[in-house]
C-alpha cells in the first residue's frame, strides 16, 4: 500500500506492506533510527513520536493511519546546533545516561510539558509514567523536564 | 587545561549530543548492503529431547535463505560456550560444568533455549518461516523449584543432584563453636527474588564475513568485546582472533546481562558466513525476557550469634543458588567469590561461615545482573542484623555502629578472604542519620499513623568489593581470564589527543570522564581529548565493564599511560631546550626547564616526536604509550542507605517516601555522573525490593515474560532520592577511587525491605514486597 505522510516538515510517499508499524516506516523506511523499540507490548515508550501534535507510540500505530499525518521525530525537534530546550534541559541535568529511552522520553515530556504548562514533580512523574528508564532511576529526567518547562 | 573540566568537576557529557539528537548509534541502527534477517527457533518446553525437525515447508518460503540447526552447527565444529570461572567444591573437586552448546542439539533445558536459527531476506518472513518449522519433542518433568532439584531427576546427564558445586568459605569449625558460645542467635530464613535484567536496548548482532579475506565481523550490544572475541576464537572456535573483529557500538544499558558470551550473537555469525551474506538479529522484548541471563533468585539460612554485650561473633550462611540451566559465562562466580566473601559486611564478626549449592533447573540461565553477589550479600547481612536488633530490643543504628570495623583498623583482614583496604563506615553512617532525621522518626510515625499509614525506616550499611580485580587472585579462584585492563594514550602530531580504552560504555559516561582524567593528567583541554573504545579492531586489548570496575582500573591503566607520556615527553624536551632531564618538570601541559622560563608545551613536544629534526639520537619517534594496568587489591565502596516507607493498611501498597544514599567511593572524576549512577542503581534495587519478580510456573514457563506482568519501575514509584559522600581515598590505584556503579542496587534493597519490616512489625515479608504480600501480613 502507499503512504503519504510528512516527517520532519518533509512530504513522504512511501510503498509500505500493510502492516508496517510507523515506528518501522521510520526506522527502516526512512532511516530515522533515533526513536527505538524497547518492547513489544506498548508499555516502554522508546518509540514515542508526536503525530498531528500529540505523543503516540510508534509501535502501537500503523504507518497506515498515519495517512496524511504529520509526524515529528527526535531528529525534527532540535539540531546540534539549534537543540530544543527539552533536549538542553536533558543534557544539563544529565537526564540520560545509555541514551536509549531519551528520544521518547523527550518527546514524551515535550507533548507532557505543552499540555501542562506549570507541571510539578508529581505531575511529571505521572505525566511519564509511560516511559521507561533503567539508568537514571528518573531523578535528573524529572529535573530537566521542569527545568525544560520554564523555559519553553 | 581549564580547571573546571578536571578531576573533580561534574562536566557535561560529551556523549550527549548524539543521544539528545537521535544521532546515537546502537547495533539495531546499522545496516549492511545484502543483509539478511535472522529469528530463532526456540524450545517452548522447559525440559524436552528434540526427536525431529522439519524445515522443508520453512525452507519453502519465499525469501527464506536458509534454516540451521544446532546439528550443523555441532558439523561446523563449533564449540560450548564455556563458564569463564571454575569453582573448586568444598571436598577440593572442580564443579561440574553441564555442556552447553550455542544451538541446543539433542535436548533443549529451558523455555526459550535457542535450537536453530532461520535466515530470511526480511523481518517478517524470518518470523513466519520459523512458525512454519515443525519439531517434535519428548517432553519431560521439568525441574523448576529450587529446593526439590537436587531431589529429581538429572536435568544433564553427567551432573548428580542437579548439582553444580557445594562450595565453602571460612572456617566452619570455629563458627559453629562461637555460635554455641553466643548468648543470643538470630535466624531467618530468606528469598532473594529471581530478576530479570531488562536494559532498555534488547540484545542485537550483526554478522559480517568476507569470504576473500575470511574476516569476520560482529557488531554487538555488548560490555566487553574483547572478551567476547577471545571466547568466540579461543572456545567457540568461530574464527582466528586475529579474523575476528567484534564492535560494541552505543549500547543501551547492560548491567551485566550483555557481560556474557550468549547463543543468539554466536549463532548469527556463523549463519552469515554459511550464507555468505550479512546476518543482523534484534531481540525482541519477549525474547528478552527468555533468553537474557537472569539475576539473584537465592534461598537461604543465615544465623547471627551475639554476644551478651551484642557485640557480633559468628555468622553461619547456607544458601542455595539458582543457576539455571546451564553454566553462563561468570554464573559460577556470582553466588560464590562476589558473594561469600562479602559477608563480613562492615562489621569485625570474627567467624564466618558459607556454604552455596549450585543448583541447575530448567529456566534460564543465572548470571551476573547489578551487584552480582554483592546485592544478595549485603541483603543477607543487614537483614539479620536488623533482625537482631528487633529481638534484642536494641536500635538497629546503635548495634551496626558498635559492630563496626573502626577507622583506625584497616588494612583490616576479614574471616573471608578479603583485605579491606580502607573506609570510614560510621562516618556514613551518621552523615545518613542526620539527612534522614533519623531522631524524629517516631513523630514521623505518629504523624502518618493519624492519616491511618505506617510508615517505617530502614538502614542498609552496604560494603562491595569493587575494581574487579587482582588477576592473580582472581585466577587462583578459578578465573579463566586476568582481570586488568589496557589503555593507550596517542598524543596526536597536533597536539590533540586520543585515548584508546579495554573498558566499554554503555552508559557510564566514559568519553566524558576518562577525557577528563587524560586532560587532567596531560594538562590539555577536555574537548582536545577523544575517547574511543568498544572495537577489537581499534583497541588493542580490554576486559570490559562490569563489577564497578572501569574508573579502578581502566582509569588506571590510562593515569599509567599518561606517566609514560610525561616520561618520554621529558626526554624529549630535555633535548630541545638543553637541559639535563632530572631538570624537567611537567605540569599544565608545560615541560619546563626548573627554575627557568625555557618551556615547551606538550603539543610542542608531540610535533617534534612526530617531526624529530631536532631530537634525541636514542628515542624513537612518535608519542604514544600504552599501559596494562592489574590491580593490587579490590576495592571497597562502602555507605549507608536508608529507606523510609509508608504502608496503606487498606490496600498493603507501599510508598518510597525518601531515600538517602550515603556512599564513600573515595575521590570522585565526575560528581555528576556519579550521582545518576546512584540513582540508577538505587531504583533498581527499589525494583528488586517492590516489584520485580521473575516467576516460573511449575511447568517451568515463564509467568513474567513482558513489561505486562515483569513490573518495571516507573518514575511515578520513586520519590526523589538524596545522594551524599564521605570520602576515604583508596590507598592502592593512582586516582583514589573506588567505583561507583553498583552501590546503589546493593544497598537498596536491604534498606527498604528493614524499612517494610519497621512498618510492619513483622518479619515476614519477602521480596517484593507486594500490595497483596504486605496486606496479607498487615492481616496476621
Ligand atoms: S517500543 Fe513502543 S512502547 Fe515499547
Ligand atoms: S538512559 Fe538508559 S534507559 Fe534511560
Amino acid at each position: 500500500m502507499q503512504v503519504e505522510v510528512t516527517v520532519n516538515g518533509q512530504a513522504h510517499v512511501l510503498e509500505v506492506a500493510d502492516n508496517t508499524l510507523l515506528v518501522e516506516l521510520l526506522r527502516e523506511n526512512l532511516g530515522l533510527t533515533g526513536t527505538h523499540v524497547g518492547c513489544d507490548t506498548s508499555q516502554c515508550g522508546a518509540c514515542t513520536v508526536h503525530m498531528d501534535g500529540r505523543s503516540v507510540k510508534a509501535c502501537t500505530v500503523l504507518a497506515a493511519q498515519a495517512q496524511g499525518a504529520e509526524v515529528v521525530t527526535i531528529e525534527g525537534i532540535g539540531s546540534a546546533d539549534a537543540l530544543h530546550p527539552m533536549q538542553e534541559a536533558f543534557r544539563d541535568c544529565h537526564a540520560l545516561q545509555c541514551g536509549f529511552c531519551t528520544p521518547g522520553m523527550i518527546m514524551s515530556a515535550i507533548d507532557l510539558v505543552s499540555r501542562n504548562p506549570g507541571i510539578d514533580n508529581a505531575g511529571v512523574r505521572a505525566g511519564l509514567e509511560g516511559n521507561i528508564c533503567r539508568c537514571t532511576g528518573y531523578h535528573n529526567i524529572v529535573r530537566a523536564v521542569i527545568q525544560a518547562a520554564q523555559n519553553m | 587545561m581549564a580547571k573546571e573540566q578536571g578531576i573533580g568537576a561534574a562536566v557535561k557529557r560529551k556523549e550527549d549530543l548524539r543521544f539528545i539528537t537521535g544521532s546515537g548509534r546502537y547495533t539495531d541502527d546499522l545496516n549492511q548492503p545484502g543483509q539478511l534477517y535472522a529469528a530463532f527457533l526456540r524450545s517452548p518446553y522447559a525440559r524436552a529431547d528434540i526427536l525431529d525437525i522439519r524445515s522443508e515447508e520453512a525452507e519453502a518460503l519465499e525469501g527464506v535463505v536458509a534454516v540451521l540447526t544446532g546439528v550443523q552447527m555441532a558439523e561446523d565444529g563449533l564449540g560450548d560456550l564455556p563458564c569463564g570461572w571454575q569453582v573448586k567444591q568444598k571436598d577440593g573437586s572442580d564443579m561440574v560444568s553441564a555442556p552447553h552448546p550455542p544451538l541446543a542439539v539433542q535436548a533443549v533445558n529451558y523455555v526459550g533455549e535457542p535450537y536453530g536459527i532461520v535466515v530470511a531476506d526480511s523481518i517478517a518472513t524470518a518470523l513466519q518461516a520459523a512458525e512454519l518449522v515443525t519439531t517434535e519433542f519428548r517432553e519431560l518433568d521439568p525441574i523448576v523449584d529450587l529446593v526439590l532439584a537436587t531431589d529429581s531427576e538429572r536435568i544433564h546427564a553427567d551432573v548428580a543432584r542437579n548439582l553444580a558445586y557445594d562450595w565453602e568459605l571460612g572456617d566452619a569449625e570455629a563458627t559453629d563453636a562461637a555460635m554455641q558460645r553466643a548468648a543470643h542467635v538470630t535466624r531467618i530464613e530468606i528469598t532473594n527474588n529471581r530478576l530479570i535484567p531488562n536494559a532498555m536496548e534488547p540484545r542485537a548482532a550483526l554478522g559480517i564475513y568476507e569470504a576473500a579475506t575470511e574476516e569476520h565481523t560482529l557488531y554487538t550490544t555488548s560490555q566487553n568485546p574483547h572478551l567476547e572475541r577471545l571466547v568466540l576464537s579461543a572456545f567457540v572456535q568461530i574464527a582466528p582472533e586475529h579474523k575476528l573483529r567484534v564492535i560494541a557500538p552505543d549500547v543501551g544499558g547492560g548491567f551485566g546481562s550483555k557481560i556474557f558470551i550468549y547463543a543468539e550473537e554466536t549463532a548469527v555469525l556463523w549463519a552469515a558466513r554459511r550464507v555468505g551474506r550479512p546476518v543482523k538479529w534484534t531481540a525482541s522484548r519477549s525474547e528478552a525476557f527468555l533468553a537474557d541471563a537472569h539475576g539473584r533468585d537465592h534461598l537461604t539460612t543465615v544465623e547471627l550469634g551475639l554476644d551478651a554485650q551484642n557485640n557480633f561473633v559468628a555468622l553461619r550462611v547456607s544458601t542455595r543458588a539458582n543457576l539455571g540451566a546451564y553454566l553462563s559465562t561468570f554464573g559460577s562466580s556470582v553466588p560464590t567469590y562476589l558473594y561469600g566473601t562479602l559477608m563480613a559486611g562492615q562489621y569485625r564478626t570474627p567467624n564466618i561461615h558459607v556454604e552455596v549449592s549450585g543448583v541447575y533447573t530448567n529456566t534460564s540461565p543465572v548470571d551476573a545482573y547489578r551487584g552480582a553477589g554483592r546485592p544478595e550479600a549485603t541483603y543477607v547481612v543487614e537483614r539479620v542484623v536488623e533482625t537482631a536488633a528487633r529481638e534484642l530490643g536494641v536500635d538497629p543504628a546503635d548495634l551496626r555502629r558498635k559492630n563496626m570495623i573502626p577507622p583506625d583498623a584497616f588494612p583490616y583482614e576479614t574471616p573471608v578472604a578479603l583485605v579491606y583496604d580502607t573506609g570510614n563506615y560510621e562516618a556514613s553512617l551518621d552523615k545518613a542519620l542526620a539527612l534522614a532525621d533519623y531522631v524524629a522518626i517516631a513523630e514521623r510515625k505518629a504523624e502518618a499513623a493519624g492519616r491511618g499509614k505506617r510508615r517505617g525506616i530502614g538502614l542498609a550499611c552496604y560494603i562491595e568489593a569493587c575494581g574487579l580485580a587482582p588477576s592473580k587472585l582472581a585466577i587462583a579462584l578459578g578465573a579463566g581470564v586476568g582481570l586488568y585492563e589496557s589503555g593507550e594514550i596517542r598524543v596526536n602530531p597536533t597536539g590533540n589527543v586520543t585515548v584508546f580504552t579495554g573498558s566499554h560504555s554503555h552508559g557510564q559516561g566514559h568519553e566524558t570522564t576518562f577525557a577528563q582524567v587524560v586532560a587532567d593528567r596531560l594538562g590539555v583541554e577536555f574537548d582536545a581529548v577523544e575517547v574511543v573504545h568498544g572495537d577489537t579492531g581499534r583497541v588493542e586489548f580490554g576486559l570490559g565493564t562490569y563489577g564497578s570496575r572501569s574508573i579502578a582500573v581502566g582509569g588506571s591503566a590510562l593515569c599509567r599511560a599518561a606517566d609514560k607520556i610525561i616520561a618520554k615527553g621529558s626526554r624529549i624536551a630535555a633535548h630541545m631546550l638543553e637541559a639535563e632531564l632530572e631538570d624537567i618538570d611537567f605540569a599544565d601541559g608545560q615541560f619546563q626547564v626548573r627554575d627557568s622560563n625555557r618551556s615547551l608545551s606538550l603539543g610542542e613536544v608531540a610535533f617534534a616526536s612526530y617531526v624529530p629534526a631536532d631530537y634525541p639520537e636514542d628515542l624513537e619517534p612518535g608519542l604514544s604509550e600504552k599501559a596494562f594496568y592489574d590491580p593490587e587489591n579490590f576495592t571497597y565502596p562502602a555507605g549507608t542507605h536508608i529507606a523510609e516507607v509508608e504502608v496503606d493498611v487498606d490496600t498493603g501498597v507501599v510508598e518510597l517516601v525518601s531515600f538517602i544514599a550515603v556512599d564513600d567511593f573515595g575521590h570522585v572524576i565526575n560528581p555528576m555522573i556519579v550521582e545518576g549512577q546512584v540513582h540508577g542503581g538505587v531504583v533498581q534495587g527499589v525494583g528488586q525490593a517492590l516489584l520485580e519478580h521473575g516467576i516460573y510456573d511449575d511447568q517451568g514457563q515463564l509467568q513474567t515474560g513482558s513489561y505486562m506482568d515483569y513490573c518495571m519501575p516507573r518514575a511515578d514509584d520513586v520519590p526523589d532520592l538524596v545522594v551524599d559522600a564521605t570520602v576515604t581515598p583508596c590507598p592502592h590505584n593512582p586516582l583514589g577511587v573506588k567505583g561507583c556503579g553498583e552501590a546503589g542496587a546493593i544497598g537498596a534493597p536491604a534498606a527498604v525491605i528493614n524499612a517494610v519490616v519497621d512498618a510492619l512489625g513483622t518479619n515476614d515479608i519477602s521480596m517484593p514486597a507486594t500490595p497483596e504480600k504486605v496486606w496479607r501480613a498487615l492481616q496476621g
